[in-house]
This record gives structure tokens, sequence and C-alpha cells, in this order.
């Protein structure tokens, strides 16, 4: 049976990744995700579950003997942040090359210059070309929901690639929820063991990460690419299986009180719960405005936008990254680009918001709302805005 | 008709009988002629045996052995990065512990083992494999040293010799090349008190297996440092990889030694009168620049790293 406990979300994060047994930590710690790596320790200190944890010397070192534990065929977890996710970014590649079902939490954290250890999500976008499975939480709940089921779908023989479940550093990480944790016999009939495909062993000895010249390397890339695209529907088969036993859904995108909406405000991890406030309080206004949750990022979900955002004519983006130069934030250039060929397309604003930990209030959220609505009949100049900030 | 065998023959021959005959690494790899490194790999892997795991990070082994859709490999062999023997090894062994622990995979030891280059160890891989030794993996750690970047055109790396010609510390007229000692690997790795550090060259092969079976026989982290010559980028004849592997030892510039529980021991004689360094650096086109004073000046702090380490021989005392 479930328990309902109030606890930190790292905590839970850790004690989700213990009730599926892991066979291997690789974690190095780095605010905001250290807690994940103190209480796993702590859970294996004391004997609680039969795992080797590796004090590795860094991140990048962490994300390399994950993967080498993975390839002996250990289930395998860590954990990361900020510049520790940049730092493992040179081995993510050839995680989901090599199609190593590893599982990473994600405390999301500003990127350094200045340095900055609070939330928004400049880390994950900085690794979105990876390979990588990318799950984005919004609260306590889901992150102990999302961290077990990436197993059984990063394990799956028709998906075998690594995952990252992405929690909003301090705003998440460090808040302590109520949450109900299931237990073991529940996971372990969720969960089977891991039987991999292909391990390193004298048994039977393989070649992992050979070369790749011209000839081959696109088709390399075919594959992996044809793998992510296609784990979609095990995502979609484990959320159906975890809604039958545990009772909670889960969807790629999840839509809050858009009948009727002309604006739909467009969020993506734990801001979704202030949106709906917001939300909530514009609805009873008799202001027209919904929102959209996105829950998937890698696959990206193109099918299911297209079917959220109906009937809408105005969707604000909210972005908590820029990009440098760009189009503007990487959520917004990902749905303004999937929309493009959508004859009934509505027009899309982007307010890059929450950066570095800067708060997000209700009212921001109504400002943009309202600000969206003039969007319906005539279009800001710019693409996109960095909302809020000081001119000076 | 009997031959008559000299007594270095006839060891020759006891080894070759008493070795495992399978290959670990296959003929038709793709390393160059006279490759020192590969052919220390192949003995090295013999002393290992069956139940062995390799960590093999970027360099010269990794892409001479590995091109898809081919393998020279008949071992568990995984290649993840450049920077990361060390860290992969770790997780290796890991796994296999646990794994084998909760009764998942067959109850017997599997030695993990990683092969780096010297760039792999003493520049980009230091961090993780220092790591990896401070944790106590059950796990050997060989550097094949050809001292530099030779997989990539010949760059410098902390093991390239002092005033070496290479490709990024060129000999110009105002610095005549690199401008750093080489960088003692062995003596780091002794700082990590490890139970077993050790030096070997493939040109004294009964030497580098016996060390090889002895690290493999260490329950914890071990060190071999590989002297490995590389005819490409030494700009030296390719039949000449044994004869200076051997001239390498005999001038005391790559002594081969032994630390076992913090006791050191010289494993092969060396002469009373060492070989002096011009016959070593003469023969090497990456030296040919150099001038008899700047030979010199090589040859004294080859003496003086000598006798630190004859100093290490004469007065160390085991650790327990």
């Amino acid at each position: 049976m479930s328990k309902r406990v109030g606890m930190e979300v790292t905590t839970a994060c850790a004690e989700a990744a213990a009730l599926c047994r892991i066979d291997v930590a690789s974690v190095y710690p780095i605010t905001p995700q250290s807690h994940i790596a103190e209480h796993l320790s702590s859970i294996v200190a004391d004997g609680r579950i039969d795992a080797e944890y590796l004090t590795v010397e860094s991140e990048h070192s962490a994300l390399s003997a994950a993967m080498g534990a993975s390839a002996t065929g250990a289930r395998t977890f860590t954990a990361t942040a900020s510049q520790g996710l940049i730092f493992m970014q040179e081995v993510m590649p050839i995680t989901s090359s090599l199609r190593l079902p590893v599982v990473m939490a994600i405390a999301n954290r500003a990127v350094s210059g200045p340095i900055n250890i609070w939330n928004d999500h400049s880390d994950i976008m900085h690794t979105r070309d990876c390979g990588w499975i990318s799950i984005f939480a919004q609260n306590g709940q889901e992150v102990v929901d999302m961290t077990i089921q990436a197993f059984k779908i990063a394990e799956h023989r028709d998906v075998l690639l690594p995952i990252n479940i992405n929690l909003d550093g301090f705003q998440l990480s460090h808040m302590v929820e109520p949450v109900e944790m299931p237990d073991q016999e529940e996971v372990d009939r969720f969960l089977p063991e891991y039987k991999p495909y292909a391990t390193l062993h004298p048994d039977r000895p393989i070649t992992m990460g050979a070369l790749g010249m011209p000839d081959m390397f696109a088709e390399a890339m075919m594959a992996k690419n044809s793998a992510i695209v296609n784990s979609k529907k095990v995502i979609l088969d484990v959320w159906k299986e975890w809604k039958k036993l545990f009772g909670r859904k889960y969807e790629p995108i999840e839509s809050y009180k858009t009948e009727g909406a002309k604006v739909l405000l467009v969020t993506m991890g734990s801001m979704g719960e202030t949106a709906e406030i917001a939300v909530d309080e514009m609805r009873e206004k008799g202001v027209p405005v919904g929102l959209l949750k996105i829950k998937l990022w890698r696959p990206f979900p193109f099918d299911e936008l297209k079917k959220a955002i109906k009937g809408a004519s105005v969707l604000a983006v909210t972005d908590r990254a820029v990009s440098f130069g760009g189009p503007g934030g990487p959520l917004f250039s990902e749905i303004r680009s999937a929309l493009y060929d959508d004859p009934a397309r509505p027009a899309v604003v982007n307010y890059i918001i929450g950066l570095g930990g800067r708060d997000v209030s209700v009212k921001d959220f109504i400002d943009m709302g309202k600000r969206a609505l003039k969007a319906e009949s005539k279009r800001p100049k710019e693409a996109y805005e960095l909302f809020g900030v000081r001119a000076s | 008709m009997t031959v008559k065998l000299s007594k270095n023959q006839k060891d020759i021959v006891k080894i070759v009988k008493g070795m495992d005959k399978a290959e670990y690494i296959s003929a038709g790899h793709r390393a160059c002629q006279g490759c020192g490194e590969v052919l220390a790999i192949r003995l090295m892997c013999k002393a290992l045996g069956k139940d062995t795991v390799i960590s093999n990070p970027t360099g010269c082994m990794e892409v001479i052995s590995a091109i898809y859709p081919t393998t020279a490999w008949n071992l568990p062999w995984i290649h993840v990065g450049f920077p990361n023997a060390g860290s992969v090894g770790s997780g290796v062994e890991a796994g296999l512990k646990a794994l084998r622990r909760k009764g998942k995979i067959a109850d017997r030891r599997v030695k993990t083992v990683c092969f780096a280059g010297d760039g792999g160890t003493v520049d980009i891989g230091f961090q993780a494999l220092s790591g990896a030794m401070e944790r106590g993996h059950d796990m050997i750690y060989v550097c094949l040293d050809n001292e530099a970047y030779m997989n990539t055109g010949i760059q410098r790396s902390g093991a390239t010799p002092f005033m070496a010609s290479a490709t990024t510390a060129p000999a110009g007229s105002a610095i005549p090349g690199n401008r750093t000692w080489k960088k003692n690997m062995a003596e780091i790795m002794v700082g990590h008190n490890l139970p077993y550090v050790a030096t070997c060259c493939p040109s004294y092969p009964e030497d580098m297996m016996n060390k090889i079976r002895k690290a493999r026989e260490v329950v914890g982290p071990s060190y071999i440092h590989c002297l490995a010559v590389c005819p490409t980028g030494w700009r030296s004849t390719s039949e000449t990889c044994i004869e200076l592997g051997r001239v390498a030892h005999e001038t005391g510039f790559f002594p081969l030694y032994e630390v076992e529980n913090g006791v050191y021991r010289i494993t092969v004689d060396i002469p009373e009168k060492r070989t002096p360094m011009d016959e070593y650096l003469k023969v090497q086109g990456r030296f040919r620049h150099l001038t008899p004073e700047q030979r010199a000046i090589i040859q004294n702090r080859v003496d003086v790293e000598f006798n630190k380490l004859m100093n290490k021989v004469n007065h160390s005392v085991p650790w327990v």
C-alpha cells in the first residue's frame, strides 16, 4: 500500500530510486541536487538497499561510471544540475548511442556566468540534443512517479535510452510536500528486474563503443533518432499502466481549463502550479485563458500539441532559458516551428521568465495572459521578451 | 641438427611455452609496423586471461582495434570517451561487483582493466584515474606510454620527454622542443598508496607479463606504466622497437621496477655502468636537433632521477 508522507522532494527522489532496487548509484553532489546524493548515500549506508554507491570525483566521472556500470547490466542511477550537467555533456550523447538506460535526476539550475545556484532551465537546454528522453515534473508526487517510471521506460527493449527527470532546483527540489510513496511490493510488481540486451562479461565478449567511419555514422544517428521517436509509444504505455496501478494520470501535455480559451499559457516544470492559480483567477473574471503544461520534452509530443491548441488564437509560451542571439526561448522555438504547417496556427508569443531563481508570481502570469490577449489583434514587434527585466 | 640457444633465447622459449595460446586481440588490427603498444597489449592480455573486462579510452589502441563493424577484441571491451578510462572502469567494476553479490551474474572474479595512452592518463584522464585509484576499485590501470598524442599526429603530452620534438612543441631555432620533464606517473600512483605499482616494457616480455599477473592477483587497485616504443612518433625505424625499449631501461631513463606495499625493487638487472643517453637519443629523429650540450643536460637529469629511484630501492621498507 502506498503511504502518504511529507518529505523534501530531493529525499523523495532518492527514496524512489531506492525503491527501484538500483544496483549502482554514481553521484557527485552539486547544489541544489546535493540532498539527493546525500540521502541516497545514507540509504546505502544503512543497508536499506544492496547497491554500490560511487563517491566519484566529478560529474564527468559520475556519468562515465554510471555508463560503465550500466554496460555490465546494472540498474544505474545518477543525478546532477547546472555546471555538473554541462560537465557531463561530453559523455551524454555517448550514453544514448551506446543505448545505456541510465536514469538521471536533474535539479535544474541556472548555468554560470555570473555564478548562480538558483533555478531555471538553461542547464537542460544546453544538453537538449544529446539523445536522452527528457521529462519535466511539476511537483513532488510527479518526481517520485516519474523516477520509478523512468527505469521502466529506459530499460524497455524497444527503447534502451537514458532518461533525465527534471525537477526545478529549490522551487521544487527543496520543498517539503505531501507525496504518496508506493511500497516496495507495488514497485516490484510495476518494475521487474532489468534484463539487459547486451552486457560486458567474458562469457560473451562484445565490443561496445566502436569507431564509426563516415560510411556508417549517419546510419547510427538515424538509428538513435528512430529509437527516441519510437520511445513515445512505450512512454504512453507505461503512463497508462501507472494510471491503472496507482490512479495518477500522466500525459505528454496536460491541459488545464482550455475549453473556450482564446489564450493558452504554456509552461514546463513547477511553474505550472502557479500558472494554474493565475488561470483560475482570470477565468473567474471571465478572461478566456487556459494552460498547457509540457511534461514530455524529448521526444517532443507534436501530435498532442496540435490537438491541445485547437481553438486557441494565442499561445503565450514561457521559457526559462535564453537562446542568445536566437529566435526566442527553446520551448517557444519548438512550438512555433511545430505549428508552422498548421493552417489554423495561432499567434505564438514568448515570455522568458524566472531566470536564475527570479520569482514568478501569480500576478506575473495574469499580466502575461492579458498581454497575450492583445496579441490576438496586434502581434508584438519582438518575437520574444525577457519578461519583467529592468531596462537599465 | 640441434641449435644451440643462448640463455636469453632459452628464456624466451620458456615464456612462449607457458603462454596462454588464446589471442585476445587478434591479427588484422590497424596498428603501425613496429608498434610497441599493441605488442604489449597482446602479451598483457595473455597474462590476464579470459576473465577480464577492458575499459579503453580514445587513443591509438581504440582507433586501431575497433572500427565498426570490425573488432580485434576477443575480450569484453568498452570505449566511451577520452578522459574517462578510470571512471568508466570504476563503473564496470562496481557493476560487476554488485551483480555478482546479488547473484545476477556468474559467481567468479572478473578483473577490470583499463588500457589508456599517456594523453588519456597523465593529461586529460588524470582526474578520473586519481579518483578511481583513491576509491580502491579492484582494477588494473595500464598506461601505454608512447610519449605523445601519436594517434592524432604527435602532439606533446605530459609524458613527452624533455626537449623531444613534437608537433605542438617543435624543435625551433628559439626553443629546442618540449620544455617540460616527463611526468613521473608511477611515483604519483605510489602516492595514492596503491598496493602494487610497476613500470614495464614489451622489450622484456617475461618481466612485463609477470607484473601483470601480480597486479591481477591484487584485490584492489594497481597501476602499471608501460613504455611503448612508437616508431611513427619517435622517428625511429620500426625494426628497432624492441632494442629501443631495452636501451631505455639500460640507460636508466625508463628503469623497470615495481613497488609492492611500499617496497621498491628493480626487476631487470641494470648494468653497473649504465648505457649513455646518447645511444638512446641519437637513434631517434625526435631528438635529432639536440646539441652535445643539450644531450648532457638530459644525461644529468636522468642521473638525478635514477639516483632518486635507487635511494628508494635501497631504503624503502614495507608498509606492513
